[in-house]
């Protein structure tokens, strides 16, 4: 029995991401590769691959389409880009205009295109969506383009092994609640599911699966509890919208303005950075434009700038604390929750060595 | 100073009226369609008030959805000219006159200076009404004094129309504008009609020619000529709408306060860039409020504990 997802219009609906209890199940190893296997006969899938290596001889990841269970990594570390051109596109068109002599037509698109299945996204990049999902789908002006894609995903989760860099504990973020269809855990010679949608339940009918026993939940408990170990960064978010509001004015968002390159990297790696530009352009033949949606960073020289010239943030440093205030203290205070997941690709992108636990320490007054 | 003070009771509190004629808000989540929704107008006219500024009244064109687009005053439109791009611009107009509204536009930027040379009828796009307003149903019954520097006066403008419409509503109506030379002031073919309706104009330029007559100075010259002439018991229960250059903002708001009027009684309208107008490209955001969600219009109180705001 094949299961094939089909593209659904209605996406103003609930969808299929409600919480609720969890059905769990095993399986041997060598099953997950039939699992992917009929997932991708009827479907398109993204899944890590290694695209390079780096001068250190390391690899590179990065989310691409896969159609051979060869081909991903799945114990990959992290994608250097998030996996936001699935769900965010860089570059989008958002309505199309055919003009005519007096007067033109606007014709509006929402991309919808063919649902997919993400195959072993990471805890922190499951957030990153739920965290989206808050202020592009559940706000008062909910985004069509956003919600056309979101709702059209199948998520397989997968876990992972902390990295350096990663703070995603520090975050909340370090494990999903919601937000994915399945989610596998290595559990040393199984593993161990979570099911969260029929859908989810349906494929893993096609392959040979078992009701965990008591041994498989101490295994599950075990790998938990180390993975925990693992984590050598840590940021403490302890009053931090209080302490960010108190050194608005501190020096040291100077000193690290001054290090600064205002390149935009960090906001095009991170999973969570959704700011964005409309450019309008006139067709070569001048009888159709077109209004594209680009994303930006706010760390970008023009990015408050209005007609006329005034800049309301033309320091680095301003634009740096902003971004900084908009993640951990604005967000905080809408949603209750940083729009951070702690991934640490910002840090590691950074062409200046900046890194989010270096500088919420530093404006918190604590030695590094 | 810190006497024991009375908090007055509020009550014209306002609870959801189903049966109001003011919009249901488009906040409804499963109407995702609105989101690029764009009402098709017509530039019915264009008025040259300066050699910066035109006026244009624009006309949505299908007339049912005239009738239907409601307003209040404070709030923005976006305007899109297709193949050149779309700003945020507040409604001068007043809201009593739907969507047949008026826009008093600065050349400053592409899309502003493109429009300066388009022609009457010209089919333009409008998405809204977006953004706060100001609570004029909470002033009835009180003082109004709108303050005003430079084209700051577009958006108080659809406030000073509502006066007008309802002068009956509010005790005494006072505006003060301030312009840098008589050049540059707005909407002069009006001012005799606003005092004809018994509204207070007081104005005021930076850098007289040789024609001007009026006072020469800055908007707080007036402020405290007004200080001086009006009793105390005036300002208790005065509400003050504010909008001109950031630097307007902090002086004038801090004299009213010392005056007595509450911060929350006192309204500023802000300028940012946009680029969506529904707080989702972030462009618009001071600290971590969206411009265009939580305000163009906000409360001084609320302006005064954002960060970078003025």
């Amino acid at each position: 029995m094949n299961v094939i997802l089909k593209t659904s219009d209605n996406f103003g609906e609930g969808g299929t991401f409600a919480g609720g209890e969890m059905i769990f199940r095993i399986f041997d190893k060598e099953e997950l590769k039939r699992l992917f296997d009929i997932m991708v006969s009827g479907n398109k899938v993204v899944g890590p691959v290694e695209i390079a290596r780096d001068r250190n001889d390391k690899p590179l990841f990065a989310f691409n389409d896969v159609d051979s269970f060869n081909d991903m990594k799945l114990d990959y570390t992290t994608t250097k880009l998030s996996a936001k051109k699935y769900f965010l596109p860089y570059k989008e068109d958002l309505a199309a205009f055919r003009m005519d002599e007096n007067d033109w037509q606007k014709k509006v698109d929402y991309n919808i295109n063919e649902p997919f299945i993400f195959f072993g996204l990471h805890a922190c990049d499951i957030n990153a969506l739920n965290k989206l999902d808050k202020v592009l789908m559940e706000s008062v002006y909910p985004m069509p383009y956003y919600a056309a894609k979101r709702k059209n995903m199948f998520i397989v989760g997968i876990d992972c092994t902390p990295q350096p860099y990663c703070f995603c504990r520090s975050m909340g973020a370090d494990t999903a609640l919601h937000g994915f269809d399945m989610f596998i855990t290595d559990i040393g010679e199984k593993y161990f599911v979570e099911i969260l949608s029929d859908t989810a339940f349906n494929f893993l009918k096609n392959i040979r699966t078992a009701e965990p026993i008591e041994a498989d939940h101490i295994h599950y408990m075990k790998v938990a509890s180390e993975k925990n170990k693992k984590f050598t960064t840590h940021v403490d978010t302890t009053d931090l919208t209080k302490i960010l509001d108190m050194e608005f004015q501190s020096d040291v968002w100077k000193q690290w303005g001054e290090k600064c390159l205002a390149c935009g990297s960090c906001s095009k790696v991170c999973p969570t950075c959704y700011c964005y530009g409309v450019e309008e352009t006139v067709d070569i033949n001048l009888r159709g434009a077109k209004k594209t949606k680009m994303l930006y960073s706010c760390n970008l020289i023009d990015f408050a700038q209005v007609a006329g010239g005034h800049n309301f943030r033309p320091e680095r440093h301003v634009r740096l604390k902003y971004r900084y205030y908009h993640k951990h203290r604005g967000f905080v205070e809408a949603y209750e929750e940083a729009l951070c997941v702690g991934c640490g690709r910002c840090g590691e992108a950074c062409l200046a060595g900046i890194t989010v636990p270096e500088v919420i320490a530093s404006v918190r007054g604590e030695e590094n | 100073m810190f006497a024991e003070r009375r908090i007055d009771l509020d009550n014209q509190l306002k609870f959801t009226d189903i049966f109001s004629e003011a919009p249901q808000k488009q906040h409804r989540k499963s109407d995702l369609s609105t989101f690029e929704y764009t009402y098709k107008a017509e530039i019915t006219n264009i008025h040259k008030l300066t050699e910066m500024e035109n006026l244009y009244r624009i006309q949505i064109i299908n007339t049912e959805a005239r009738r239907q687009f409601i307003f209040q005053p404070g709030q923005f439109i976006m305007l899109e000219l297709p193949g050149i791009g779309e700003a945020p611009f507040s409604i001068s107009s007043s809201p009593s006159r739907h969507g047949d509204i008026e826009l008093c536009v600065r050349k400053a930027g592409n899309l502003t200076n493109f429009l300066s040379r388009v022609s009457r009828g010209t089919h333009v796009g409008i998405r809204g009404p977006f953004g706060t307003n100001f609570p004029m149903e909470k002033m009835h019954g009180q003082n109004i004094l709108l303050i005003a520097g430079g084209l700051g006066l577009a958006p108080l403008r659809s406030a000073i129309s509502y006066a007008q419409d309802n002068r009956s509503r509010f005790n005494s109506v006072d505006i003060i504008y301030g312009a840098k030379d008589p050049s540059q002031l707005l909407f002069t073919y009006q001012y005799d009609m606003w005092r004809a309706d018994d509204i207070g104009l007081s104005i005021i330029v930076d850098k007289p020619d040789l024609l001007w007559k009026g006072p020469v100075g800055l908007v707080t010259k007036i402020l405290e000529q007004m200080f001086s002439e009006r009793g105390e018991t005036f300002f208790k229960s005065t509400y003050a709408i504010v909008c001109g250059p950031p630097v307007m903002f902090k002086v004038v708001c801090n004299m009213l306060n010392q005056k007595d009027i509450p911060m929350q009684k006192m309204f500023v309208s802000l300028e940012r860039r946009m680029h969506c107008g529904m707080g989702k490209c972030c462009r618009c955001n001071v600290g971590s409020t969206y411009t265009c969600l939580n305000g163009p219009v906000f409360d001084y109180w609320t302006v005064m504990n954002l960060k970078e705001a003025i």
